[in-house]
């Protein structure tokens, strides 16, 4: 089993148009830099240059905010579903 | 029970366990039953307290017309609250709401002024902020930004559940103005130590009736992210799915928006079952089916419904 990674349209350039993929990893930061080496681009996109997750990009693990689980620390196992959804500029916090 | 009149029954509303969805008897899930306030949502208690403040603060007085951008119940309560009263009542709302609302609302004498469908509840809130400034006199109570809606919660909602349940270490409740959440958390945690405070907010992106979403690129004046334990995103789907479990395992006839609620509430329970610790999970019924029937969320399979609610956003 791996973990389920959703993407949201506008990432899909990335994944050759796929709306999900599968990873694997003990955190969503190894998962990430696991789905970059076979989608390279992407963690670019969900991961500023502080090694945070990016402002607007919002990253649910099990329908939970990733941001009260530790962010790119959250621990993440197989069957997990993780998924990634674009925050409307200006938004929240 | 006995009540001088129909404000004075608010409130004290049942708080019943739900054995056949509950994982264990070490983990509890409980439904608190707002559907059993005067117009049959959550919205009665901030209404009513918005309005007694208003008054104290001497805003409104006796032929006062009160204006609030409002996707349904809010606006309900407020009517309802305004013609006992004796307040004019202008909603501002999408105007792709649902027919039960909008007769609703005409029935206690409210006036609607409807908002374009494609903006929102922000587009409801932006109409209803401008008309407030072109009319003085209006009163608008602004249930995103007024503080008597947290108050509310904290001064009812919260002391009901802990006087019902000592043991409760869990509260979930949709996220909409905040208003529910903010109130009974803050309260909740000055009274049980290390109580979870847990949100559920509709999926960007999914059309989920009665929910009104934050990452619309409008954050509600009443939000402190530090009264929360943790947030969950609910998608369409999942929401019916518990909606229609609620029913069909504990008989509980809800509206869309409480089976987000239900959905996060399951999922913290399992997290309990997991880390072996025991649970009293008290969830929110913020209203009851009825104004969702002709959504087409009860009928047929939950794929059908899932089509059905795709565009009908604001309830």
């Amino acid at each position: 089993m791996a973990i389920e990674v959703r993407i949201p349209t506008i990432l899909r350039n990335l994944t050759d148009g796929a709306k999900s993929v599968e990873g694997k990893g003990s955190s969503l930061d190894e998962l990430i830099s696991d789905l970059d080496s076979r989608h390279p681009g992407l963690r670019d996109r969900l991961v500023d240059d502080k090694g945070g997750l990016r402002k607007f990009v919002n990253v649910y693990l099990n329908d939970e905010d990733v941001r009260f689980l530790g962010g790119l620390e959250a621990k993440v196992s197989d069957g997990d579903t993780v998924t990634v959804l674009p925050a409307v500029a200006g938004g929240r916090r | 029970m006995r009540f001088d009149s129909l404000l004075d029954s608010l409130g004290r509303t049942p708080l019943v366990g739900l054995p056949r969805l509950s994982p264990s008897p070490e983990v509890r899930l409980w439904a608190k039953l707002e559907d059993r306030n005067p117009t049959g949502s959550v919205k009665d208690r901030p209404a009513l307290w918005m309005v007694d403040k208003a008054e104290k603060e001497g805003l409104l007085t006796p032929g006062c017309t009160i204006l609030e951008p409002t996707s349904g119940n809010t606006g309900i309560s407020l009517a309802m609250v305004a013609r006992l009263r004796g307040y004019n009542m202008v909603c501002v709302m999408p105007e792709n709401t649902s027919a039960e609302r909008r007769q609703l609302l005409e029935m206690w004498g409210a006036k609607i002024i409807f908002s374009p469908a494609a903006g929102g509840s922000n587009e409801a809130v932006r109409v209803a902020k401008r008309l407030a400034a072109e009319h003085p006199d209006w009163v608008m109570l602004y249930q995103y930004g007024n503080e008597a809606n947290a108050l509310a919660h904290y001064e009812t909602t919260g002391p009901e559940i802990l006087e019902d349940l000592p043991t409760v270490t869990h509260f979930v409740a949709g996220l909409g103005t905040t208003g529910t959440l903010m109130g009974v958390g803050r309260y909740l945690r000055e009274h049980v130590p290390d109580v979870k405070i847990v949100a559920a907010e509709p999926r960007y992106g999914e059309l989920v009736y009665g929910l009104r979403n934050l990452d619309e690129g409008f954050v509600p004046e009443l939000y402190d992210e530090s009264v929360l334990t943790t947030r969950f995103s609910v998608g369409a789907r999942d929401a019916l799915h518990c909606t229609r479990q609620l029913l069909e395992q504990e008989g509980i006839f809800a509206g869309v928006s409480t089976g987000g609620a239900l959905h996060a509430a399951l999922a913290m329970a399992r997290k309990a079952v997991k880390a072996g610790e025991r649970a009293d999970i008290v969830f929110i019924v913020a209203d009851g089916g009825w104004k969702y029937l002709s959504t087409g969320a009860y009928e047929g399979t939950l794929e059908e419904a899932e089509a059905r609610l795709e565009g009908q956003l604001w309830a």
